[in-house]
């Protein structure tokens, strides 16, 4: 079998001692584990220390109120999430996606954290080490091109976690820890279009806790494709949350569209055209021809890149519709 | 007729169920010895590539490694088919594919064998890679094998049977289809694993994960150079196999060899992206099918051709060729048949036998083409299908001799289970049901290697304590043959299943078997199980007859008591009528074999696809498609398979549910492909093999018309059921959509572009639309059994229904 390469496993009690384990040369912060250790089997990445967080008791758990929304820790897990009553009621497309990763075995030992800082994926990386020998590499993991896009400067790994999409399209707050204390930053400033420097988190910060914001009257939805009807990552992702008024006009929505970028796309474009417009099936067909504009694929996942372009579209259009029957 | 069988028929647990359910069963990678090494073999990065030097020092030097391996240490040749032996424990010419082993080493852990594997240093000079069939047909200096003296083909096939162009001119009608039937690989849960010792004889022993122990020990000594009575292998418990680990692979033998060498056990465990380049999984087909018909629909004629994509070794692949073109006439009356095939060496992973070993790809083009050619005669494909099904006790234009045949039954039962018949013009748009049927082999006729002696032998022994002790050489691949083995050998003595101990696969212990392939075992294994019990209740019966006074007629064996069936008074437990037997007849230790008749035409290439029997299935499926993404959603699927008798209740439901599962997998998403010269998706993950969420319910059917040399009537149950599952699923397809998906994997996005073409006017059809050019050889013209010169007055039939052993 595939082996992990030999390592040092700090598992630090607190938040405190965690942030000093992470001054190590080469550390890395691991939650659930089950991004990573695969990652490690295939040697596709190298750290020789891993800061497991699973023992810090107050990353974990779920607190709030309708009126101020919910905080989640970074550590809870994923089944936690999807079994969660408030998450459920408030912001079910939260539990949706969540309920969507992978496999039952992963969501119990997978978390929310872990999931918003899952690796960037893609056909030519997350490959054992003689196939990318074999290969000759690739800009993300120890080569010097990147094999999908051979003439991109940048990496075009792409963004696949679940949860992502619905956290932006809820404007959810992150909270990242570091030596020098808190800071909170809204979700979308933390991912970057790049596949390998992909995360706006500073060296030594953790992500600690996500935060939601009341969940009002939003309505939300979350759609995901993919061969599979378990265990695949998305191949396309989309994630809706709109709030009408009493005249059944927008008052305020978001579309993301997730695993079709190297980042999770916010479509701007469809919030300014959605807002103070009730929600027509024209509209729902305007937004989804922006989804489907806006998602330009290329050929590193499962299923062909125009094919995912279209689905950016028939998702986008479906999880519209969902909002208004 | 009603048999009044004890355990027969009824459900049981398999005897080494609970072992597997609980995770206590000692698969060969959970086996360990004291001081056991470990094996990790170095894999060609490059696709096609001669070996220049491989500088080992770096590796030697390497704390913890003992020795080191490479492929000029044993350089004879070995191969499953005498024929085509192209294979070596590690190539030291030339590398023909990524993945390909060319040097071990041996340390004294994984991870040290592992760490080492990158110390060694190897020189390659890249040859020009062939990584299609097409590419494979250009004319080139570099082959990638020299022995066919062809260029990269591996093997021709050019056979007609009557005069196809006669037919054809009969025809009202004819249709002629490119179909194309992507390569998958077996996916069985269990990675291979070797494990090679010595005992305190000093002899080999070997615990390998493969379906075919006999092949393996006669390869091992050929290789190796050792008499084969100092070679003992052992199949321990398999998870799975599916062809998979059906012939001697290069791992077993650099094991064994190094084992003998060092003095040490030495273990190796292939990761599951190493199973992705061990392979031997299903051969990509391009294939091209004509096929005429009178306005009544009656086939008057066949023509297939067939493209096959064999990577890098021959494996199987001469058997694969033949059986891709001589298995339509099974099933379908086609009185003039021609097929012309050739199998080309690519540098990928060597294709071999995957579940239906070479048939399911035509039997794809086959039932496709019939639901279209329905379609346009305005038949329902059912009606189609009765006006051409083979008659029971028939023989074919192709020289195959068909005896229990109960297509027609299942026919029937199918549609009725499933409404096919009815549904089929009735669903609402999006939902669609299609329909197929399909024959496979109870077991090739012949052996792997010529010889005339018994494919199958099994030793029954009874202890002083009344243990029966079933001794067969087949490999239980999860298939359940220790169980099957079990409760022929309970039925005969009428005792439980449980009351069996099984002993398989060790060539030490146990007789000869051909292993577990071509699903072969129930009926050849099952038959020399029942022949050996009733040799041994025979014994039983004449002793307890003569101690009870009764006459030997009236003797039976019930519920572990042997007893007068007219006078239950008169009885003896089953140890006590042991003791009197071994008294009576001495050691109660009997052997049965099993040998099929001999069958084969009188023509080159008749060998392949003759069998004592062949098991008939049809099979509905119904789909739920969505026509925005192309997905599909099975919603059910029926099938009703000529079993003959079902002799464990529980089993064949798992072979038709495997079956099921399997196919839906090949039909709707596995692919092994490759990007340049690497396999697009090496691992379980990128790999898409169907989860527990997109499996359908599945209604079996159980058609009992036992077949007279079957054992209790029994037929095969391993392979037949995938077969219908792929086209009777893309034949609901376009019965949902109204288009065709002529290529496998039929996949959302291919369903898409199919109906885009439909929406713009065109036929709606996905699939290949061109094909290589290749000049086949002439066809060898064969006559058919009633043709000239054995005259329409005496046809060829040298063959009679045969009695079954048990009456």
């Amino acid at each position: 079998m595939l082996r992990l390469p030999e390592l040092n496993i700090l598992t630090p009690g607190t938040l405190a001692e965690a942030l000093v384990f992470l001054k190590q040369d080469g550390a890395i912060v691991v939650a659930g584990g089950t991004d990573l250790y695969p990652n490690l089997k295939r040697r596709q990445v190298n750290h020789g220390t891993l800061v497991s967080l699973a023992g810090v008791a107050s990353l974990k758990g779920i607190s709030g109120n309708s009126e101020s929304g919910l905080v989640i820790g970074a550590m809870t897990t994923l089944t936690e999430v999807v079994e969660h009553p408030m998450i459920a009621a408030w912001y079910p497309a939260l539990a949706r996606a969540a309920c969507l990763v992978s496999t039952p075995q992963l969501r119990n030992a997978g978390t929310l954290g872990g999931n918003v800082c899952l690796d960037t994926r893609c056909l030519y990386y997350n490959q054992n080490e003689l196939w990318r020998q074999g290969l000759g590499y690739c800009l993300k993991s120890f080569g010097t091109i990147c094999q999908a896009a051979p003439k991109s400067p940048r990496c075009f790994a792409v963004s696949s976690a679940d949860t992502v999409p619905v956290l932006l399209a809820l404007s959810a707050t992150l909270r990242l820890t570091g030596p020098d204390g808190d800071r909170e930053i809204p979700i979308e400033v933390f991912f970057r279009r790049d596949g390998i420097d992909y995360l706006a988190k500073k060296p030594g910060e953790i992500l600690t806790a996500i935060a939601l914001p009341p969940a009002g009257a939003l309505k939300m939805a979350y759609l995901k494709m993919r061969t599979r009807n378990s265990i695949d990552f998305p191949v396309a992702g989309v994630a809706v949350a709109l709030e009408t008024d009493a005249g059944n006009k927008v008052t305020r929505a978001r579309v993301v569209l997730g695993a079709l970028e190297s980042t999770p796309l916010l479509l701007e474009q469809a919030t300014t055209c959605m807002v103070g417009n009730e929600l027509t099936s024209e509209l729902i067909d305007k937004v989804a021809d922006m989804a489907g504009k806006a998602a330009k694929p290329i050929d590193n996942t499962d299923m062909s890149p125009a094919y995912r372009k279209q689905m950016a579209r028939v998702l986008t259009r479906r999880a519209l519709q969902q909002l208004i029957c | 007729m009603k048999e009044n069988f004890q355990v027969i028929g009824k459900s049981h647990p398999r005897v080494e169920g609970m072992s597997k359910a609980t995770g206590t069963a000692q698969y060969t990678a959970d086996i360990s010895f004291p001081n056991m090494l470990f094996c990790k073999l170095l894999r060609s990065p490059h696709a096609h590539a001669r070996i220049i030097s491989i500088d080992s020092r770096a590796v030697q030097a390497h704390p913890g490694v003992l020795d080191i391996m490479t492929g000029t240490e044993l350089t004879k040749s070995f191969g499953v088919l005498p024929v085509s032996k192209d294979e070596h424990a590690l190539a030291y010419d030339k590398v023909r594919y990524v993945g390909d082993p060319l040097a071990a080493v041996v340390a004294v852990d994984e991870a040290t064998a592992e760490a080492a594997l990158a110390l060694f240093k190897v020189e390659y000079e890249i040859l020009p890679s062939f990584m299609s069939v097409e590419e494979a047909l250009q004319p080139t200096e570099d082959p990638i094998h020299t022995y066919t003296r062809r260029g990269n083909i591996s093997k021709e096939v050019n056979l007609e049977f009557g005069d196809v162009e006669s037919g054809f001119a009969q025809a009202d009608h004819i249709r002629e289809d490119l179909f194309y039937y992507g390569a998958s690989t077996h996916m069985a849960m269990e990675e291979h694993a070797t494990i090679a010792t010595t005992d305190d004889q000093g002899y080999l022993t070997v615990y390998s994960s493969t379906q075919t122990p006999h092949y393996l020990h006669k390869a091992m000594a050929d290789v190796l150079g050792k008499p084969a009575a100092h070679i003992r292998i052992i199949a321990p418990t398999l998870g799975g196999g599916f062809g998979g680990k059906s012939e001697p692979f290069s791992h077993e033998l650099v094991v064994a060899y190094l084992a003998c060498k060092t003095g040490r056990t030495i273990k190796y465990v292939a990761t599951r992206e190493e199973v992705f380049y061990i392979h031997r999984g299903r051969h990509a087909v391009l294939m091209r099918l004509k096929t005429g018909v009178r306005k009544d629909g009656t086939i008057t004629a066949m023509q297939y051709t067939n493209f096959v994509d064999g990577g890098g070794h021959a494996s199987f692949g001469v058997a694969t060729l033949f059986y891709t073109g001589i298995m339509a006439t099974t099933t379908y009356k086609i009185p003039h048949y021609k097929f012309d095939g050739v199998r080309m060496f690519t540098n990928k992973p060597p294709a071999g036998p995957k579940r239906g070993h070479g048939t399911p790809q035509p039997r794809f083009a086959l039932e496709l083409q019939l639901d279209k050619i329905a379609e346009e005669l305005g038949m329902s494909p059912i009606d189609l299908r009765m006006v051409n099904i083979v008659s029971p006790n028939s023989i074919t234009a192709n020289h195959l001799r068909i005896t229990s045949c109960a297509i027609a039954e299942c026919i029937r039962r199918v549609d009725s289970a499933s409404g096919f018949s009815e549904k089929r013009s009735s669903l609402p748009p999006g939902k669609g049901i299609g329909f197929a049927m399909s024959s496979y082999l109870c077991g090739a006729g012949l052996p792997l290697y010529h010889n005339p002696l018994d494919h199958s032998q099994v030793m029954v022994r009874i202890d002083r304590s009344g243990g029966v002790t079933v001794y067969t050489g087949s490999t239980d691949i999860g298939q359940g043959s220790r169980s099957i083995h079990a409760l022929l050998v309970a039925e005969i003595l009428g005792l439980q299943q449980e009351d069996i101990f099984t002993i398989s696969a060790d060539t030490a212990l146990t007789p000869v078997d051909l292993g577990s392939y071509s699903s072969r075992v129930t009926f050849m294994s099952g038959n020399a199980a029942i022949k050996a019990a009733r040799e041994l209740r025979g014994f039983i019966a004449e002793a307890v007859a003569k101690k009870l006074e009764t006459p030997l007629k009236d003797i039976i064996f019930h519920n572990g008591q042997v007893m007068d069936r007219n006078n239950p008074g008169k009885t003896v437990t089953f140890p006590e009528a042991c003791t009197l037997a071994e008294d009576h007849a001495g050691p109660l230790v009997t052997v049965g074999g099993y040998k099929p008749p001999e069958l084969a035409g009188p023509f080159k290439g008749s060998g392949v696809g003759i069998s004592p029997a062949y098991s008939y299935s049809a099979a509905v499926i119904q789909v739920d498609c969505d026509a925005e993404t192309g997905l599909v959603t099975v919603e059910k699927v029926w099938i009703a398979h000529d079993i003959g008798r079902v002799l464990s209740l529980e089993n064949a439901l798992g072979q038709i549910h495997g079956s099921v599962y399997m196919g839906l997998g090949e039909a709707l998403m596995e692919e092994q492909v490759t990007r340049g010269i690497l396999l697009k998706a090496p691992s379980v993950l990128d790999y898409k093999t169907p989860t527990s969420l997109d499996m359908p319910p599945v209604e079996s059917i159980f058609v009992e018309e036992p077949d007279a040399a079957g054992p209790f009537g029994a037929k095969e149950m391993g392979q037949g059921p995938i077969l219908s599952v792929m086209p009777a699923l893309v034949n609901a397809i376009h019965n949902a959509l109204g288009v065709r998906i002529d290529e496998l994997p039929a996949t959302p996005e291919k369903i898409l572009k199919a109906l885009e073409d439909k929406a713009k006017g065109g036929s709606g059809r996905y699939g290949k639309t061109t094909e290589p050019s290749f000049q086949f050889s002439k066809p060898r013209k064969v006559a058919r059994p009633w043709d000239s010169p054995y005259g329409e007055q005496e046809p060829y039939v040298k063959w009679q229904p045969e009695q079954s052993e048990v009456a």
